[in-house]
């Protein structure tokens, strides 16, 4: 009880004689100072990207990233949208960012689609093997793609899916991160709702598509969005399954770009492979940032 | 389950095929796979297999490689979970303070969650460009030449800033919105019974973040064990060498490099029981922290 006097004694000093010109708040420019730093170690590797995409290569070269803006942004935007970087010439920038679309809207929408009607299944229905459906379902969230990618790679090859677009995004559609989301989400659905439309006659599949589905809106979204971004960015599987050059994915292609650069037999290009790494980033970034509201949301909510 | 579930027999079934299927052959298939080569060693020109029992295990734990690659894994989850999580929670506390650009402050340090690891680990090595990289630059004030892809230390650093420059953005958004959700009340009261702020801060706030930091805690750890995958290839730009490589780029390296099947198996089902442990733990920690609320 001794706290009670607490409070009254601070609130009499606080009253402290004020003086009337605008006083500078020493903690709020610390805390702007510590955000500050935060945000250029954040964002200046970006900006030099785009800055050292305009200048002309023999200058980067010679002296690397700098202050100043270049005339070159134009025409090497032009060479990593349509000039190969192979002999193959089937990998341009437009071409490899038609595969990360495909690989990131085929994955998100394939997984959003598939795990909602599994949630639906586990939870909305008396079932006899609902448990073991269950498990045999959240196991998966246990194993990342990367443990078991050899085995992974040889029955892809076994099924003769090499350099297809189904081998690329249907293995990692194999995991339950999607589905655990839908069921935390319908077991929060209020039970009224499916004992009224019962009341009113409807059965299993009018009930999915005219209650759950406009209800559920914001979790499909929010997992929409975090889908396409995991499928864009992509890395190792696309690496491993896709050898075929006009099926490469942008995420993928970096490592030739990176390859490009070390290039000892003629100029590196900078200014093409930044370009392409910005185009590699630009769609997922674009998303979450737009999206905003809905992907914090749902990526939070994860953790439930 | 809800109470008053459907009674169809047909249509869950149907619901469920097609993402058992997909887990059946691209999950459990390979799962079995791994498990089961990992106990023989595989003709190198595909004229089958013997059964050799522990023996790929044995030679695991034997060999000074692996040894050495699974020190450096440690000391490279360690690093980065310990960085990215300390930074993000300094960022998240100041973000979530001040008054003045709080929504600008959020979307710049959020938007590198969607930048794909192998981009980052490209931007390192711009950074670290041997002539001219700004990174380079600041570490030569110090007297530091550093020598990425030459020097095995300063490999190992590059690996880890690019690690956790594409973690903090996650940390920030999970630890952000825990401070958020403490309610107004108990800060107000926290701010009459202590004045120094610091010390608030660890008697209050630090504790109330304690659920989000624990779990937070375990993502990060299979963030770097598993998803720097990308990152560390490109900045070692496909071609290791001397430089330190984690368990799960040497599953990669002695399974498509080597044609160490067996090997290689061996250590994925390592790494799967390691994962195992790390998410029998977080249930745990899920299941104590029902309880708190």
């Amino acid at each position: 009880m001794a706290d009670l006097s607490q409070p009254r004694s601070v609130a009499s000093e606080t009253p402290a004689p004020r003086l009337p010109v605008a006083r500078v708040n020493w903690g709020a420019v610390g805390d702007h100072l510590i955000l500050i730093a935060g945000v250029v170690f954040m964002v200046a590797p970006l900006l030099m990207l785009v800055q050292m995409s305009s200048m002309p290569d023999i200058e980067t070269i010679k002296s690397g990233p700098s202050l100043q803006w270049g005339d070159q942004l134009w025409p090497n935007l032009m060479k990593a949208l349509f000039e190969s970087m192979s002999f193959s010439g089937d990998n341009t920038g437009l071409n490899m960012f038609w595969n990360s679309t495909v690989l990131g809207l085929g994955f998100a929408i394939g997984k959003v689609i598939i795990s909602m009607m599994a949630a639906y299944a586990i939870v909305y229905f008396r079932m006899r093997f609902a448990m073991i459906a269950f498990w045999l379902i959240f196991t998966t969230l246990l194993l990342p793609l990367e443990v078991r990618i050899v085995p992974s790679y040889e029955i892809t090859q076994k099924l003769g899916l090499l350099n297809s677009y189904t081998g690329l995004i249907v293995p990692l559609i194999a995991s339950a991160t999607a589905t655990f989301f839908f069921r935390q989400f319908y077991l929060s659905v209020p039970e009224e709702l499916l004992e009224a439309a019962r009341i009113d006659g409807a059965g299993p599949i009018r009930f999915f598509i005219d209650i759950l589905v406009p209800l559920s809106q914001t979790m499909i979204a929010a997992i929409f969005i975090i889908m396409f971004v995991y499928g864009w960015n992509q890395y190792l599987w696309p690496t491993m399954i896709i050898t075929d050059e006009s099926k490469y994915t942008l995420v993928q292609g970096i490592k030739q770009i990176t390859q490009g650069l070390e290039g000892s037999q003629q100029v590196p290009e900078y200014g093409r492979s930044n370009l392409l790494a910005i185009l590699a980033i630009l769609p997922p970034v674009a998303v979450v940032i737009f999206f905003q509201r809905w992907f914090v949301k749902g990526l939070t909510e994860s953790d439930k | 389950m809800k109470r008053a579930g459907f009674d169809s027999r047909w249509l869950p079934i149907l619901l469920l095929l097609p993402q058992l299927s997909i887990i059946a052959i691209f999950f459990y298939w390979p799962a079995v796979q791994a498990l089961r080569s990992s106990f023989y060693l595989e003709d190198p020109f595909g004229f089958g297999a013997t059964f050799v029992g522990l023996e790929n295990y044995l030679r695991l734990f034997r060999s000074s490689e692996y040894l050495k690659n699974a020190w450096f894994t440690v000391i490279f989850s360690v690093s980065v979970t310990f960085l990215s999580l300390a930074i993000a929670l300094l960022l998240a506390v100041k973000a979530d303070k001040v008054i003045r650009g709080a929504k600008t402050y959020r979307t710049l340090l959020m938007w590198v969650y969607a930048v794909a690891p192998p981009v980052a680990g490209f931007i390192t090595l711009i950074m670290f460009n041997q002539r001219w990289g700004p990174l380079t630059n600041f570490f030569e004030l110090f007297g530091w030449d550093f020598r990425v892809r030459l020097n095995y230390n300063d490999t190992a650093i590059a690996m880890i800033i690019a690690s956790v420059w594409k973690q903090i953005p996650v940390n920030f958004i999970f630890f952000l919105s825990g401070l958020q959700s403490i309610p107004r009340n108990v800060v107000e009261a926290s701010m009459i019974d202590n004045r120094s702020s610091v010390s608030r801060f660890w008697t209050i706030t630090f504790p109330l973040l304690a659920p989000t930091g624990f779990f937070l805690l375990i993502t990060n750890i299979t963030y770097s064990l598993f998803d720097t995958f990308g990152t560390i290839d490109t900045i070692l730009r496909n071609n290791p060498g001397d430089n330190p490589v984690t368990l799960v780029y040497r599953v990669y390296l002695d399974g498509f490099r080597g044609q160490d099947i067996g090997g290689s198996s061996a250590q994925s089902v390592v790494l799967m029981v390691l994962v195992l442990l790390l998410t029998v733990f977080q249930f745990r920690l899920v299941e104590r922290r029902i309880h708190y609320n």
